[in-house]
């Protein structure tokens, strides 16, 4: 019971773990991503995405700018020019 | 003959030569290692948005195509854009992408197209200013930073899409060494804009999660995928500097290795010679301290 979440930026992969839930500032809202999302694929306006390790843990956040956010199977991928955090 | 002291000169200054050649191959070694790090990092990256560049390019063709994928709908005005590197001491490295270069533009001449030259890198400029020096559209410097990173591929990448958009060009193509080891660096002519259908990635795994699936996209494929094509080729961008960056230590660290040795063999040669004419000279003053005691 967990989503596989995924964090990559030109230079380096920057997460790749099992999380709880992660919200992503989606460029027509945020949304959350659990375990077992429909596919979906969105673009991102710059902002925070938030990493919830465990149910109703403080998340952790990522600043993000320039990205693009994929869930499919594998679980949710973040595509980001910039990290910041 | 060359006199002794001439002799040991040029000894002392091959030596020399070879220390310089010899700490460049030691530096190159290293940088190699660490370009090459960041070329393995670059990939991920790389392979999902080409990953998803081609599941949605083939879902969005025909007229609803933005410009960058589909082109500008002409095809007679080229820019070729050559990245070489801004140091030398390389070996042959900058001749043969400057040579992959004008035998694309040659070729792209020849069928009666005009061609510009967009070039990245300080050591491009001069062969390609003696043969094409009206043909230069601009140099844009990767000199003053210690390594060229996602910064300078965004500032190209801006530079290109502005230009597009103004209509300056209507094919771009991308020269660069592709680095295959410390002995081969292949120059590649790729075609950059407009952006040609990525193949379908060959990892199973990845063409399960984004082609067969229905997918739901937010905004639409449409603005997706226009907002993808600018990120697309600045990844291209990125992976070239990033390509260039290992092909130049490898290039370097081959051509350094050569030079060390040939210095050594130089050195030998030399020391022999020194000897040679050393063991000469003593003889020949034996041979007068003899015949001088002989004479009393």
């Amino acid at each position: 019971m967990a989503l596989h979440f995924e964090l990559v930026t030109p230079a380096k992969l920057v997460r790749s773990e099992d999380v709880h839930m992660v919200v992503v500032p989606g460029a027509e809202g945020e949304f959350g991503v659990l375990e077992g999302h429909a596919p979906f694929m969105s673009t991102i306006r710059d902002g925070k995405v938030q990493v919830y390790k465990t149910e109703g843990a403080a998340p952790e956040e990522i600043e993000v700018r320039g990205g693009f956010a994929e869930v499919g199977d594998k679980g949710l991928t973040v595509l980001a020019e910039h990290v910041e955090g | 003959m060359a006199s002794l002291k001439e002799l040991k000169g040029r000894i002392n200054s091959v030596k020399s030569t070879q220390k310089i050649t010899k700490a460049k191959q030691m530096v190159a070694a290293a940088k190699l290692r660490r370009a090459q790090e960041r070329a393995e990092a670059a990939r991920p990256y790389a392979q999902r948005l080409s990953g998803v560049m081609a599941s949605l390019a083939s879902k969005v063709s025909g007229d609803g195509a933005p410009k960058l994928l589909a082109g500008s709908g002409s095809n007679q005005r080229h820019l070729l854009v050559v990245v070489n590197t801004d140091k030398g001491l390389c070996g042959g490295l900058n001749a043969n992408i400057v040579k992959a270069a004008k035998v694309k533009a040659r070729a792209l001449l020849a069928e009666g197209k005009d061609v510009q030259f967009y070039l990245v890198g300080k050591k491009g400029r001069a062969p390609i200013k003696r043969d094409y020096a009206d043909r230069i559209e601009k140099h844009f410097d990767t000199a003053d930073v210690k390594t060229p990173g996602f910064d300078e591929a965004e500032a190209i990448a801006d530079d290109l899409l502005e230009r597009f958009e103004n209509g300056e060009f209507d094919v771009a193509h991308l020269v660069y060494p592709i680095f295959q080891s410390a002995l081969t660096q292949d120059p590649t002519v790729d075609q950059l804009i407009p952006v040609p259908a990525p193949e379908v990635d060959a990892d199973p795994k990845d063409v399960a999660s984004t082609g067969e699936a229905i997918v739901e996209y937010e905004p639409d494929e449409e603005a997706i995928l226009e907002e993808l094509l600018p990120r697309y080729i600045k990844t291209q961008l990125f992976g070239s500097l990033l390509e260039r960056e290992a092909s130049e230590q490898g290039a370097s660290m081959t051509a350094m290795d050569n030079a060390t040795r040939n210095a050594g063999e130089l050195i030998d040669k030399l020391t022999i010679q020194y000897n040679r004419s050393r063991q000469a000279a003593i003889t020949t003053e034996l041979i007068e301290i003899i015949a001088g005691a002989e004479a009393l």
